[in-house]
C-alpha cells in the first residue's frame, strides 16, 4: 500500500483547477444554474397572486354575509364567483376551478348578533401553498374588522366576531415561501455537485487519459479526494450567490449563525461530491454517470420534503427519504435560517449526512479500478 | 547470464477478456540496457502484454519479475521505475506541455520537479512550445511530449507501445537516435512496433501472434530459425506473375516489390525446381538472397494460420 502523498494530492487538485478554468461550458454552468433557478423560483417566492376565484356556499343570505363578501372582494385577493351548493363547491375545488370555497353556516346572522361566534369555514386549494399566504392573512384581518361598525356591543380587539376555520386542502403542511430558499440551496448543490464530479473520472476514462493516470503511483484515495476539492470551492461560491440573492432580492430572513450555516453547507457539499466521484468510478462512460446522477436526483427532489411535505408522505417514502442527505440538509438549513437553531438542536440531522458520506466513500475507494481490467 | 541482468523475466502470463484468450503462456526475458522489439500483427496482444508488465492489467495466471519486483504483488513499486508510453496519446489535451509535465512530476513525487521539467523540455526541444495546449500539437510533437513525460521521472525501464505510429521519417529517426542514447545510458527499452526498419534497430526481438510467442532472439536468429529460402525475381512484365507463382509447389510466400518479386519457401530443392521450370524461356532472372525479417514475419503469420486448432 502506498502512503498518502500531499504532493500528489496537490498535483491532482491543481490539474483539476487548470482544466476547469479552460472548460468554459462547465464554468458557465456553475454560475448559470444557480442564477437561472433563482430567477425561476425567485418569481415564485415573490408571487402574491390576487383575484383568486372563490365560490360561496351560503345557507341563508343576509346583510352581514353580503358585507363580508364585499370586504373580501375589496381586498383584491378574492374574486367571488357566485353561490353554489356544497357538492358543487367540492367539485369546483377538485377541478381547480376555484382556489377558495367560503361556507357560511346556517344561522350565521343570528349567531353573529347573539350566540357564540359563528364558524366561517374557508377551504383552500393549497396545492400551490405559496399562492395562499397573502389571502389568508387578509381573511384573518377581515374577521375582526368587517362587523366592528355593525356590532357595537362586542369589543372589537378582544374576540373576533367570527371564528375563522381555514382548511388547507391537498397540501396540509403548506410550505411557506421562505422554505424555497433552503430547498433551492439543496437542490442546486445536489444537481451540480453530483453531476460535475460524476463526469470527472469518466471523462478521464473516455479520453484515454485514465491509462496515464493509472501508470503513475497515485492512489485511489488521492485521486478521488484531490478531484473533489476544486468543486468544494465551486459549491461554496454557488451557495454564496444564492444566499446573497435570498437576502437582498427576496428578503428571506436569516436568523441563525452564518458560520453554522456554512458548516452545514460544507458537509452537504462533501457528501454530494463523494457520491458523484463514486458514480464516476462505477460508470463506464459519461452517459452512465449522467444517468446515475438523475437516478439519484429524482428521489432527492421527490422524497426529501422539497417537493412534497415530508410528514405527508407514507412511511416507506419517509424511510427512503431519511437516507438522503437532502432531507436532512433541508431541515438543517430551515432550522438555521428561519428558526435560528443552534448546533445542539441540529446534531440529529448532521450525523446521518456524515454516515451517508462515509459509506459512499468506502464504496468509492473500494470500487475505484486501479487497473484497466 | 545472471538473474541480475534480466530487467524483465516473466513466465506463463495469461490474459482472458471474457472467453477470449488474448495472451497465452507468454514468456519474456529482457536484459539490462537492451532495446527489445515487440512485434506481432494487429490484435495479437502486444498492448495487453505491456499493460500486464506495468501493472495496468492483472494477469489471470503467470509469474515473474520486472526490475526485480514481483509483477503480481508490487505493481505500485514497479510503476515508480517504469516509463510507459501508451499506444494512443493519453496526456491531457487541455493542459499545456509544461502543465502536463508538471503534473506527471508531482505524481511521481519528484523533489526537484521544476529542474527536471526544465531539463526534459530542453532535451526534447519542447522549450519554445511549453505553453502550447497538448491538444493543439501535431502527431509528431505529441509523440515527443509523450516520450518526455515518461522520461521525466528517470525510469530504469521504458515500455513504449507503438511510439512512432503516424510520425514522419525524420522524426522517427530522431526518436530512434534518442532511444539508442537512452539505451547507452543503461535504460532498458521494450518497444512494440509494426515497422521492419525499427525492428532491425532493436538488439533483440520477440514476435507474437494470437497471444502466443512464436519467435524471439536477435533479428538474424529470428530469420534463421524460420529456415526460409528466398529468391528474388527481376525482369519485365512482373504483373500477374505473383499469383501464378503462388500456386507452385514449394512456394509459400510471394511478396511484390516495385521491380522485383520475393518468393520464399522452406523446401529449398522443391522451390528452386518449381521456379526454374516456371521461368524457363522467359526474360526473367532469378537470384537467391538472404530472407529478410519481413519475409520471416510474414512466414510466421502464415505458419500460424495453418496450425491446427489455432484460433484466428
Ligand atoms: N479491455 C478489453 N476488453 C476486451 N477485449 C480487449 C480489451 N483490450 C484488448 N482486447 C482484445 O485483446 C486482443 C489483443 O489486443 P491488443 O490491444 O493487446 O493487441 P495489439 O497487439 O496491441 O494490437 P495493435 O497492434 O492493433 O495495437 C484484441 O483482440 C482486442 O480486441
Ligand atoms: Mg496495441
Amino acid at each position: 500500500m502506498t502512503r498518502f502523498s500531499w504532493q500528489r494530492w496537490l498535483g491532482i487538485m491543481i490539474k483539476e483547477f487548470t482544466q476547469l478554468r479552460r472548460d468554459r461550458l462547465t464554468f458557465g454552468m456553475i454560475v448559470g444554474i444557480p442564477v437561472v433557478q433563482l430567477m425561476l423560483f425567485g418569481f415564485a417566492i415573490n408571487s402574491d397572486p390576487k383575484h383568486m376565484p372563490t365560490a360561496v356556499v351560503m345557507a341563508e343570505p343576509g346583510p352581514f354575509a353580503r358585507d363580508y363578501l364585499a370586504a373580501m372582494q375589496n381586498s383584491g385577493y378574492f374574486d367571488i364567483a357566485g353561490s353554489v351548493d356544497e357538492r358543487q363547491a367540492e367539485r369546483l375545488l377538485d377541478m381547480g376551478e376555484v382556489q377558495f370555497v367560503v361556507t357560511f353556516p346556517p344561522g350565521f346572522q343570528r349567531d353573529l348578533l347573539r350566540g357564540p361566534p359563528p364558524v366561517l369555514l374557508v377551504q383552500a386549494d393549497a396545492t400551490d401553498p405559496m399562492a395562499l399566504g397573502g389571502a389568508i392573512s387578509v381573511l384573518n384581518h377581515l374577521g375582526r374588522e368587517v362587523f366592528a361598525a355593525d356590532l357595537p356591543g362586542r369589543s372589537v380587539p378582544a374576540t373576533p366576531a367570527v371564528e375563522l376555520r381555514i382548511q388547507k386542502r391537498y397540501n396540509p403542511e403548506g410550505i411557506t415561501a421562505y422554505n424555497v430558499v433552503p430547498g433551492l440551496l439543496g437542490v442546486i448543490l445536489t444537481m451540480t455537485m453530483v453531476l460535475m464530479t460524476g463526469l470527472a473520472m469518466t471523462r478521464e476514462r473516455e479520453r484515454g487519459t485514465f491509462e496515464n493516470l493509472l501508470a503513475t503511483p497515485a492512489t485511489a484515495f488521492e485521486v478521488m479526494t484531490g478531484k473533489i476539492v476544486p468543486y468544494i470551492l465551486i459549491g461554496l461560491l454557488q451557495v454564496t450567490l444564492i444566499l446573497l440573492a435570498a437576502r437582498w432580492v427576496f428578503g428571506v430572513p436569516m436568523l441563525g449563525s452564518l458560520v453554522l450555516l456554512y458548516g452545514v453547507v460544507l458537509l452537504f457539499i462533501c457528501a454530494n461530491l463523494v457520491l458523484g466521484i463514486t458514480f464516476s468510478s462505477l460508470a463506464r462512460n459519461q452517459l452512465q454517470a449522467m444517468q446515475m446522477t438523475f437516478f439519484f436526483f429524482l428521489p432527492s427532489m421527490l422524497l426529501s420534503g422539497f417537493m412534497f411535505p415530508f410528514r405527508g408522505m407514507p412511511a416507506w417514502a419517509q424511510d427512503v427519504g431519511s437516507l438522503l442527505p437532502l432531507t436532512h440538509f433541508l431541515i438543517l438549513v430551515r432550522g438555521i435560517l428561519l428558526k435560528g437553531n443552534a448546533i445542539t438542536l441540529l446534531w440529529p440531522h448532521v450525523w446521518p449526512i456524515v454516515l451517508f458520506m462515509l459509506a459512499v466513500l468506502a464504496v468509492g475507494v473500494k470500487t475505484f479500478r486501479k487497473t484497466l481490467d | 547470464m545472471s538473474e541480475e541482468d534480466l530487467v524483465i523475466d516473466v513466465r506463463g502470463l495469461n490474459k482472458h477478456f471474457g472467453d477470449k484468450h488474448v495472451v497465452r503462456d507468454l514468456a519474456l526475458q529482457v536484459r539490462r540496457g537492451e532495446i527489445f522489439g515487440f512485434l506481432g500483427p494487429n490484435g495479437s496482444g502486444k498492448t495487453t502484454s505491456i499493460r500486464m508488465l506495468c501493472g495496468l492489467l492483472t494477469p489471470d495466471s503467470g509469474a515473474g519479475q520486472c526490475l526485480g519486483l514481483d509483477v503480481l504483488q508490487d505493481s505500485s513499486a514497479i510503476k515508480r521505475q517504469v516509463g510507459y508510453m501508451t499506444q494512443r496519446f493519453s496526456l491531457w489535451e487541455d493542459l499545456t506541455i509544461r502543465e502536463n509535465l508538471d503534473f506527471v512530476g508531482r505524481m511521481f513525487g519528484m523533489a526537484d520537479r521544476r529542474q527536471a521539467v526544465d531539463n526534459t523540455l530542453r532535451e526534447l526541444g519542447l522549450l519554445e512550445r511549453q505553453q502550447q495546449l497538448a491538444g493543439t500539437l501535431s502527431g509528431g510533437w505529441k509523440q515527443r511530449l509523450a516520450l518526455a513525460s515518461c522520461l521525466l521521472h528517470r525510469p530504469r525501464l521504458l515500455l513504449l507501445d507503438e511510439p512512432t505510429a503516424g510520425v514522419d521519417p525524420k522524426a522517427r529517426r530522431d526518436f530512434w537516435e534518442e532511444i539508442h542514447r537512452l539505451s547507452a545510458a543503461g535504460i532498458t527499452v521494450l518497444v512494440s512496433t509494426h515497422y521492419m526498419d525499427e525492428a532491425e534497430r532493436c538488439h533483440r526481438l520477440a514476435y507474437i501472434a494470437d497471444g502466443e510467442l512464436l519467435a524471439s532472439g536477435t533479428a538474424s536468429e529470428v530469420v534463421a530459425a524460420q529456415q526460409l529460402f528466398t529468391w528474388r525475381i527481376t525482369g519485365p512484365l512482373l504483373q500477374g506473375l505473383a499469383e501464378r507463382l503462388g500456386q507452385l509447389p514449394g512456394v509459400e510466400l510471394v511478396a511484390s516489390f516495385g521491380t522485383a518479386l520475393h518468393v520464399s519457401g522452406q523446401d529449398s530443392t522443391l522451390l528452386q525446381h518449381s521456379l526454374s521450370q516456371a521461368l524457363a524461356g522467359s526474360e526473367l532472372a532469378m537470384q537467391q538472397l538472404e530472407p529478410s525479417l519481413e519475409d520471416a514475419f510474414i512466414h510466421l503469420m502464415h505458419y500460424r494460420r495453418r496450425q491446427p486448432g489455432a484460433t484466428p
